[in-house]
């Protein structure tokens, strides 16, 4: 019962901020209600049992992406009410797509009819704590498209590096190699200038 | 009782909210990249849900796997974004195709 209920507000909380996130008129109120619909799919992912995946969730998402997102709407000077200026023509066709494409799903979610491994309406008991049983299938089964899944991130960390730097003119840098090459026979010189005169630099 | 459909429908409304997030903000690629994180949430919601009903962790791995790519398009998003800006002043997409070259 506890969990029927938890599961209703977890999910009218996840559609309704992701309705927000669409329909709000700033765009860093759209990231913290883009935060409010992970926590609470969070919440889902634990009524389901999958705690890692959950945690992960929380950790990836609200901590690293949310935040990410939050840094560049707040970084860049953008005008938004003038990103918006289609919004409204763009509303009816959108609605009607988005209309007949949940239809659709929901019209063959009802069509399905579970096999009999699908049949049965709880979460089987996990044998094992999840952490467990996800850190023994990914270090076995799945350690090649774990490792690839690490490349991808290390790629992708590399490329936001390089496609973000640039080289800015106005600051004087150490050169470490010319600091080097120079030696005093070619730094200093020995002049004897006569009385009243100063030194050519 | 909790059963598989509930999670299905859930997945259900949150995609279509995703793609309504697309068709309207076609302007603004923050507010996209938003959807589209919207999205793969709803994925993960599948995948979690079968995997949980089922008993076998490999959706659960898959969808780790989903959010590592998930995360990985964010920042490379979020980056172009930002090289885009300061090319250009503006964020409108609609604008993109003078990028070229």
């Amino acid at each position: 019962m506890i969990a029927l209920l938890a599961f209703y507000l977890f999910a009218t909380l996840t559609i309704a901020s992701a309705v927000a996130v669409i329909f709000a008129r700033n765009p860093v109120h759209s990231v913290l209600w883009l935060i409010l619909a992970f926590f609470n799919a969070a919440g889902l992912f634990l009524l389901l049992g999958a705690e890692f995946v959950a945690m992960l969730l929380v950790i990836v998402y609200v901590g690293a992406v949310a935040v990410l997102f939050l840094f560049v709407v707040m970084m860049l000077d953008i005008d938004f009410s003038q990103l918006r200026s289609g919004f409204n023509r763009n509303l009816p066709f959108g609605l009607i797509v988005a209309l007949v494409l949940m239809t659709e799903i929901i019209v063959a979610i009802s069509a399905w009819r579970a096999g009999p491994a699908l049949s049965g309406s709880h979460v089987p008991q996990a044998v094992q704590p999840n952490i467990v049983a996800l850190g023994q299938l990914l270090y076995s089964r799945y350690l090649f498209p774990f490792e690839i899944a690490g490349l991808i991130l290390l790629v992708a960390m590399i490329g936001a590096i390089v496609l973000t730097q640039r080289k800015r003119r106005d600051t004087r840098g150490q050169n470490v190699s010319r600091q080097v090459r120079r030696n005093p026979k070619r730094a200093t010189r020995n002049t004897q200038p006569g009385i009243g005169q100063g030194v050519e630099l | 009782m909790i059963t598989l459909a509930h999670y299905l429908t859930v997945a259900a409304i949150l995609f279509t909210i995703g793609v309504l997030g697309i068709f309207l903000n076609r302007r603004n690629i923050i507010l996209m990249l938003m959807a589209i994180e919207l999205i793969l949430l709803a994925v993960n919601i599948n995948l979690i849900a079968f995997s949980a009903y089922l008993g076998d962790l490999t959706g659960q791995v898959m969808a780790m796997f989903v959010l590592t790519v998930a995360a990985a398009e964010a920042a490379i998003g979020l980056a172009i974004l930002v090289i885009f800006f300061r090319r250009r002043g503006s964020i409108a997409v609609d604008a993109a195709d003078r990028m070229r070259g």
